[in-house]
């Protein structure tokens, strides 16, 4: 991080005296950085759009689609990340006929940058799962999911960090418990963690140790459970932990008329999102850093 | 060469008095995008799709079988010719598979009228039918169930007084939904004999509240999901001509 530091200034300092500039003052100008998150949950298979005669779904979703949405996005901003909270699998009969090949496919075509798994993803046992991963470019991120007495051992990682513009970006996932969801017959000796602990746990790792400016979770446990207020979910967890400014969640297929604000344990607001499912919805969370006096006294603003 | 090393030392001062200023998160702006049909869809993309759709729809739309009429769930009040089809289809389709694996018998099957998701169309039967009959993964299970457990079935049946599917059960009620008669593959129901009663993974968990199921001796998990066994079933027949039967009436 201070050797690219260095770089950066030797660059622009080389600019300014080829300039001839003797670049006192430059020190007062500022710096903004952009980093663009986009985001889907709950696909479930539906890789078409769906047909004129489907009810409120009408002529929403499809994969090529978005496609070409992310594209456009992209080609704004180069700094984007593109991330999935899971349910991949399961809902049309694109993964009873190829067991989530072709899902798995056009996700790394879309170039997705990590994803998190879903209960759904186990529909095939987690060996379907595993028959899967050859097609998966991305890379799957679960820190409460401990596989290690199973095929997945290995194949996923606790979190993931990303450098885009000079930032540094961590990405960590979370799954909901599967015993009760899942037959146990399909998730083996896969063995379920304390999210809440586990997220505590990350957000530690990647703030102190890492260094991360911007700390995500991808999350399948769900928005709410208000029927359940013990049960673990996305808003639960952002009440109980500190230095996550993003949760990305699934589970629930809860559509959202905006993200919401939620005060974390330290009182500071962040955000959770989720974009309903079937690809009906692309979520998109802009991030902006600034240096020098674009700092406002107040901390971060949200606009949502 | 002078005025070079004055921007050199002017450079270097100022990169000792100036730290690297750092970046702070100021902003963030949140939204959600529909997709909808205003976007153009991705050529390659649509491409790529296309082969693995079109060998779906392939597979999905060969014929299996000939249905000549339309059924559907409402066609009847406490049995219907598609809901006996199906309960039917299930018990020849699962029983060979039970008996092998166990040297025993299926009794009876149950599933719920809720299951059946769309109508049997008349004309060609294809996959495609059973997906839409029944578009959820749902296995097969068979639950060991004593006599007196049955009694709780079959008492489940009257209160609820729906068509839910049923198979070599009979019930007959009088106008008080006293039961004139209740019989299993044709004889009456023991107390104390074990019952091997074929039914869902959504409905042995208690599905449509069916509890039942909760209190059962063991549990035999096919491995065989309701869709394949329809389909199994569709490829064995030409003709589907179900009716609507006494297996579930009531009498004044």
């Amino acid at each position: 991080m201070k050797r690219r530091n260095f770089i950066q200034q030797v660059s622009a300092g080389t600019a300014l005296a080829t300039l001839g500039s003797l670049g006192l003052s430059s020190f007062t100008t500022t710096t903004t950085k952009k980093i663009t998150i986009l985001h889907t949950n709950d696909v479930h298979s539906h890789i078409d759009a769906f047909g004129p005669e489907d009810g409120r779904n009408a002529n929403k979703g499809g994969v090529a689609r978005r496609a070409s949405l992310i594209e456009s996005i992209r080609n704004k901003n180069p700094n984007t990340l593109l991330l999935d909270a899971g349910d991949i699998f399961q809902g049309t009969p694109y993964f009873n006929y190829y067991g989530g090949e072709l899902e798995f496919k056009l996700m790394s075509k879309l170039k997705y940058d990590a994803a998190t798994i879903g209960n759904h993803d186990f529909d095939n046992g987690i060996d379907g799962l595993y028959a899967q991963l050859e097609h998966a470019k991305f890379q799957f991120v679960s820190a409460n999911y401990d596989f290690s007495n199973t095929i997945m051992d290995t194949h996923t990682k606790p979190y993931k960090i990303f450098k885009k513009d000079g930032l540094i970006i961590g990405v960590f996932g979370l799954g909901i418990e599967l015993n009760g969801l899942v037959d146990p017959t399909m998730y083996k000796e896969t063995k379920y963690l304390d999210p809440i602990e586990i997220a505590q746990d990350m957000s530690r790792i990647l703030k102190t140790e890492i260094h991360c400016d911007l700390i995500i979770c991808l999350s399948h446990l769900g928005y709410n459970y208000r029927k359940n207020p013990n049960k673990v979910s996305d808003l639960k967890l952002a009440g109980a932990t500190k230095d996550i400014d993003l949760i990305i969640g699934g589970h629930t297929h809860t559509f959202l008329s905006k993200p919401t604000i939620v005060k974390n344990i330290e009182g500071k607001n962040m955000l959770v999102n989720q974009v309903g499912c079937y690809g009906i919805n692309l979520g998109k969370i802009d991030f902006y850093f600034d240096s020098g006096k674009n700092i406002s006294a107040n901390g971060t603003s949200i606009v949502v | 060469m002078r005025l070079t090393h004055l921007i050199f030392l002017l450079y270097f001062f100022n990169l000792l008095g100036c730290k690297h200023p750092k970046l702070e998160l100021t902003k963030i702006e949140g939204k959600q995008i529909p997709i909808t049909d205003t976007l153009s869809a991705d050529p390659d993309i649509e491409s790529y799709i296309k082969p693995y759709r079109d060998n779906i729809k392939k597979d999905l739309d060969s014929v299996l079988a000939y249905s000549v009429n339309t059924f559907s769930k409402s066609d009847g009040k406490l049995n219907t010719a598609i809901g006996n089809f199906m309960a039917d289809a299930i018990y020849s389709e699962a029983n060979p598979i039970f008996k092998n694996r166990t040297g025993k018998n299926i009794d009876m099957v149950l599933l719920n009228h809720g299951g059946i998701r769309s109508v049997l169309p008349k004309g060609n039967v294809t996959k495609r039918t059973a997906y839409q009959l029944m578009p959820f993964e749902n296995s097969i299970v068979v639950v060991a169930l004593k006599g007196k457990q049955v009694d709780n079935l079959v008492h489940y049946l009257i209160k609820e007084k729906r068509a839910h599917p049923i198979s070599k059960l009979k019930l007959t009620i009088n106008e008080n939904d006293k039961i004139v008669e209740a019989k299993i593959k044709g004889k009456d129901i023991e107390a104390n004999k074990t019952y091997y009663v074929t039914t869902n993974d959504y409905l042995y968990n208690g599905g449509d509240n069916m509890s039942f199921f909760k209190t059962n001796d063991s549990l035999y998990v096919l491995n065989y999901k309701i869709r394949s066994a329809l389909i199994d079933h569709f490829k064995k027949v030409d003709t589907i001509n179900p009716v609507t039967d006494d297996r579930f009436v009531q009498i004044n």
